[in-house]
Protein backbone atom coordinates (compact mmCIF):
# COMPACT_ATOMS: atom_id res chain seq x y z
CA UNK A 1 0.00 0.00 0.00
CA UNK A 2 1.37 3.55 -0.90
CA UNK A 3 1.72 6.04 1.91
CA UNK A 4 -0.69 8.84 2.49
CA UNK A 5 0.43 12.23 1.49
CA UNK A 6 -0.04 14.01 4.96
CA UNK A 7 -0.47 17.58 4.82
CA UNK A 8 -0.74 20.03 7.77
CA UNK A 9 -2.02 23.65 8.40
CA UNK A 10 -1.89 25.16 11.97
CA UNK A 11 -3.54 28.56 12.92
CA UNK A 12 -3.45 30.16 16.02
CA UNK A 13 -6.42 32.43 16.66
CA UNK A 14 -6.91 35.42 19.42
CA UNK A 15 -9.86 34.46 21.91
CA UNK A 16 -11.90 37.36 20.37
CA UNK A 17 -15.67 37.66 18.93
CA UNK A 18 -15.58 36.34 15.16
CA UNK A 19 -12.31 35.21 14.96
CA UNK A 20 -14.35 31.59 14.79
CA UNK A 21 -14.57 32.55 11.39
CA UNK A 22 -11.16 32.77 10.24
CA UNK A 23 -10.65 28.93 11.38
CA UNK A 24 -13.81 27.91 9.72
CA UNK A 25 -13.11 29.98 6.85
CA UNK A 26 -9.51 28.16 6.59
CA UNK A 27 -11.49 25.02 7.03
CA UNK A 28 -13.65 25.83 4.28
CA UNK A 29 -10.60 26.43 1.94
CA UNK A 30 -9.20 23.30 2.64
CA UNK A 31 -11.97 21.13 2.88
CA UNK A 32 -12.81 22.40 -1.24
CA UNK A 33 -9.20 21.62 -2.20
CA UNK A 34 -9.89 18.05 -1.16
CA UNK A 35 -13.04 18.06 -3.07
CA UNK A 36 -15.35 17.36 -0.15
CA UNK A 37 -19.19 18.34 -1.19
CA UNK A 38 -20.54 21.47 -0.38
CA UNK A 39 -22.81 19.82 2.83
CA UNK A 40 -20.05 17.98 4.71
CA UNK A 41 -17.72 21.47 4.37
CA UNK A 42 -20.78 23.28 5.62
CA UNK A 43 -20.93 20.49 8.90
CA UNK A 44 -16.95 21.35 8.99
CA UNK A 45 -17.72 24.60 9.59
CA UNK A 46 -20.16 24.44 11.79
CA UNK A 47 -18.03 22.04 14.27
CA UNK A 48 -15.14 24.36 14.37
CA UNK A 49 -17.38 27.70 14.87
CA UNK A 50 -18.61 25.13 17.91
CA UNK A 51 -15.39 24.38 19.21
CA UNK A 52 -13.95 27.53 18.90
CA UNK A 53 -16.80 29.01 20.91
CA UNK A 54 -16.59 26.69 23.50
CA UNK A 55 -13.25 27.28 23.84
CA UNK A 56 -13.58 30.93 23.61
CA UNK A 57 -16.58 31.12 26.04
CA UNK A 58 -15.33 28.51 28.62
CA UNK A 59 -11.59 27.40 28.42
CA UNK A 60 -10.39 30.63 31.07
CA UNK A 61 -7.56 30.53 28.49
CA UNK A 62 -3.78 31.26 30.09
CA UNK A 63 -2.56 32.75 27.16
CA UNK A 64 -6.00 33.87 25.25
CA UNK A 65 -5.43 32.04 22.05
CA UNK A 66 -6.89 28.81 20.45
CA UNK A 67 -4.32 26.89 17.93
CA UNK A 68 -6.14 25.24 15.70
CA UNK A 69 -4.34 22.30 12.92
CA UNK A 70 -5.43 20.67 10.11
CA UNK A 71 -4.32 17.60 9.21
CA UNK A 72 -4.98 17.04 5.17
CA UNK A 73 -4.72 13.18 4.26
CA UNK A 74 -5.80 11.09 0.90
CA UNK A 75 -9.58 10.86 1.91
CA UNK A 76 -9.71 12.62 5.62
CA UNK A 77 -9.44 16.05 7.26
CA UNK A 78 -8.55 16.19 10.76
CA UNK A 79 -8.83 18.88 12.68
CA UNK A 80 -7.36 19.62 16.14
CA UNK A 81 -7.97 22.26 18.37
CA UNK A 82 -6.08 23.42 21.41
CA UNK A 83 -6.60 25.45 24.03
CA UNK A 84 -5.10 26.00 27.22
CA UNK A 85 -7.39 26.61 29.65
CA UNK A 86 -8.70 25.59 32.95
CA UNK A 87 -10.48 22.46 31.00
CA UNK A 88 -13.95 20.77 31.71
CA UNK A 89 -15.85 17.65 33.59
CA UNK A 90 -17.18 15.66 31.06
CA UNK A 91 -20.21 14.76 33.09
CA UNK A 92 -21.64 18.32 32.85
CA UNK A 93 -21.95 17.46 28.89
CA UNK A 94 -24.08 14.92 29.20
CA UNK A 95 -27.01 15.58 31.68
CA UNK A 96 -29.74 15.24 29.60
CA UNK A 97 -30.22 13.63 26.32
CA UNK A 98 -29.93 15.79 23.14
CA UNK A 99 -34.10 14.60 22.40
CA UNK A 100 -35.07 15.71 26.01
CA UNK A 101 -33.55 19.02 25.86
CA UNK A 102 -34.98 19.36 22.33
CA UNK A 103 -38.21 18.07 24.05
CA UNK A 104 -37.67 21.13 26.56
CA UNK A 105 -35.82 23.34 23.61
CA UNK A 106 -33.09 24.34 25.94
CA UNK A 107 -31.04 27.29 24.51
CA UNK A 108 -27.53 27.10 25.30
CA UNK A 109 -25.15 23.99 25.96
CA UNK A 110 -24.96 22.37 22.50
CA UNK A 111 -22.24 22.91 21.57
CA UNK A 112 -20.25 19.76 21.97
CA UNK A 113 -23.52 17.94 20.65
CA UNK A 114 -23.64 19.59 17.60
CA UNK A 115 -20.00 18.60 16.63
CA UNK A 116 -20.31 15.18 17.25
CA UNK A 117 -23.32 15.36 15.36
CA UNK A 118 -21.63 17.19 12.24
CA UNK A 119 -18.18 14.85 12.20
CA UNK A 120 -17.46 11.41 12.28
CA UNK A 121 -15.30 11.25 15.50
CA UNK A 122 -14.65 13.72 17.96
CA UNK A 123 -11.94 12.65 21.09
CA UNK A 124 -12.18 15.10 24.05
CA UNK A 125 -9.17 15.27 26.18
CA UNK A 126 -9.69 18.03 29.05
CA UNK A 127 -7.75 18.51 32.23
CA UNK A 128 -6.36 21.52 34.07
CA UNK A 129 -3.21 21.98 31.59
CA UNK A 130 -6.72 22.77 28.99
CA UNK A 131 -8.63 21.27 26.55
CA UNK A 132 -7.60 19.10 22.74
CA UNK A 133 -10.68 18.21 20.95
CA UNK A 134 -9.89 16.04 17.98
CA UNK A 135 -12.43 15.84 15.00
CA UNK A 136 -12.50 13.58 12.17
CA UNK A 137 -14.26 13.90 8.41
CA UNK A 138 -13.88 11.18 6.22
CA UNK A 139 -14.16 12.31 2.48
CA UNK A 140 -16.58 9.65 1.04
CA UNK A 141 -19.34 10.00 3.11
CA UNK B 1 -14.44 43.53 14.24
CA UNK B 2 -17.51 42.54 13.06
CA UNK B 3 -18.52 40.36 10.24
CA UNK B 4 -20.77 41.36 7.69
CA UNK B 5 -24.44 40.99 8.16
CA UNK B 6 -27.52 42.68 7.27
CA UNK B 7 -30.91 42.16 7.98
CA UNK B 8 -34.10 43.02 5.19
CA UNK B 9 -37.54 43.51 5.92
CA UNK B 10 -40.78 43.51 4.16
CA UNK B 11 -44.00 43.39 5.29
CA UNK B 12 -47.51 42.61 3.97
CA UNK B 13 -50.89 41.88 4.81
CA UNK B 14 -50.87 40.04 8.07
CA UNK B 15 -47.50 39.16 8.07
CA UNK B 16 -43.67 40.23 7.57
CA UNK B 17 -40.54 38.29 5.70
CA UNK B 18 -37.14 39.02 7.43
CA UNK B 19 -34.34 38.37 4.98
CA UNK B 20 -31.19 37.50 6.79
CA UNK B 21 -27.73 37.90 4.82
CA UNK B 22 -24.42 36.96 6.58
CA UNK B 23 -23.15 34.88 9.43
CA UNK B 24 -26.04 34.22 12.41
CA UNK B 25 -23.88 34.14 15.66
CA UNK B 26 -24.92 35.97 18.85
CA UNK B 27 -24.98 39.74 18.17
CA UNK B 28 -26.21 39.18 15.32
CA UNK B 29 -29.11 37.14 16.03
CA UNK B 30 -30.06 39.82 18.34
CA UNK B 31 -30.22 42.48 15.95
CA UNK B 32 -32.46 40.26 14.08
CA UNK B 33 -34.82 39.79 17.52
CA UNK B 34 -34.44 43.50 17.37
CA UNK B 35 -36.00 43.95 13.90
CA UNK B 36 -39.15 41.37 15.45
CA UNK B 37 -39.50 43.13 18.14
CA UNK B 38 -40.04 45.97 16.30
CA UNK B 39 -42.30 44.48 13.74
CA UNK B 40 -44.22 43.41 16.85
CA UNK B 41 -44.73 46.71 18.01
CA UNK B 42 -46.82 47.71 15.08
CA UNK B 43 -48.76 44.52 15.06
CA UNK B 44 -47.26 41.95 13.10
CA UNK B 45 -46.99 38.74 15.12
CA UNK B 46 -46.54 36.01 12.29
CA UNK B 47 -43.20 36.52 10.47
CA UNK B 48 -41.14 34.36 7.91
CA UNK B 49 -37.48 34.55 8.06
CA UNK B 50 -35.73 33.90 4.91
CA UNK B 51 -32.47 32.57 5.69
CA UNK B 52 -31.35 32.16 1.70
CA UNK B 53 -28.27 34.67 2.47
CA UNK B 54 -27.16 32.71 5.56
CA UNK B 55 -24.87 29.98 5.24
CA UNK B 56 -23.91 29.41 8.97
CA UNK B 57 -25.65 29.94 11.81
CA UNK B 58 -24.54 28.83 15.53
CA UNK B 59 -25.76 27.35 18.36
CA UNK B 60 -26.03 30.95 20.34
CA UNK B 61 -27.89 32.70 17.40
CA UNK B 62 -30.25 29.48 17.46
CA UNK B 63 -30.96 30.02 20.87
CA UNK B 64 -31.52 33.68 19.79
CA UNK B 65 -34.33 32.32 17.18
CA UNK B 66 -36.06 30.83 20.48
CA UNK B 67 -36.71 33.51 22.44
CA UNK B 68 -37.82 35.04 19.36
CA UNK B 69 -40.37 31.84 18.86
CA UNK B 70 -41.09 32.02 22.56
CA UNK B 71 -42.35 35.57 22.51
CA UNK B 72 -44.36 35.08 19.69
CA UNK B 73 -45.91 32.17 21.52
CA UNK B 74 -46.97 34.26 24.22
CA UNK B 75 -48.53 36.56 21.65
CA UNK B 76 -50.40 34.08 19.46
CA UNK B 77 -47.87 35.07 16.69
CA UNK B 78 -46.01 31.82 14.86
CA UNK B 79 -42.56 31.67 12.66
CA UNK B 80 -41.96 30.34 9.82
CA UNK B 81 -37.79 29.40 8.25
CA UNK B 82 -37.48 29.31 4.60
CA UNK B 83 -34.39 28.32 2.23
CA UNK B 84 -32.59 26.57 5.28
CA UNK B 85 -28.95 24.32 4.36
CA UNK B 86 -29.64 20.84 5.33
CA UNK B 87 -27.18 21.31 7.91
CA UNK B 88 -29.02 24.65 9.31
CA UNK B 89 -32.13 22.41 9.21
CA UNK B 90 -30.77 19.55 10.95
CA UNK B 91 -29.40 21.79 13.53
CA UNK B 92 -32.73 23.05 13.97
CA UNK B 93 -34.15 20.02 14.35
CA UNK B 94 -32.03 18.64 16.98
CA UNK B 95 -32.21 22.02 18.94
CA UNK B 96 -36.30 21.79 18.98
CA UNK B 97 -36.87 24.51 16.89
CA UNK B 98 -39.37 22.67 14.69
CA UNK B 99 -41.65 22.20 17.49
CA UNK B 100 -42.72 25.68 17.39
CA UNK B 101 -41.52 26.83 13.93
CA UNK B 102 -42.67 25.70 10.17
CA UNK B 103 -40.00 24.71 7.66
CA UNK B 104 -40.31 25.86 3.85
CA UNK B 105 -38.48 25.20 1.12
CA UNK B 106 -38.75 28.78 -0.34
CA UNK B 107 -40.89 31.88 0.73
CA UNK B 108 -43.49 31.40 -1.60
CA UNK B 109 -44.32 28.39 -0.22
CA UNK B 110 -44.06 29.46 3.16
CA UNK B 111 -45.98 32.64 2.56
CA UNK B 112 -48.99 30.27 1.20
CA UNK B 113 -48.91 28.09 4.30
CA UNK B 114 -49.66 31.02 6.90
Amino acid sequence: MANQVRREVTLNIPIHPNMELVAAHTASIIAEIMDFEETHIDEIQLAIIETCINAFEHSNSRDSKVTVTYVLTDDELQLKITDHGTGFGMEKTELLSGEARAQAMQKRGWGLEIIREMMDEVDIKSSDEGTIITMLKKRDN
Amino acid sequence: MASSFNVNTRTEDGYAVIQTDGYLNGPTAEKLAETAKDLMSQGYNTFVINLERTRLVNSIGISILIEIIELLDEHGGALHFCHLTPVIERTFKMMGLTQHAEIHPDEETATTNL
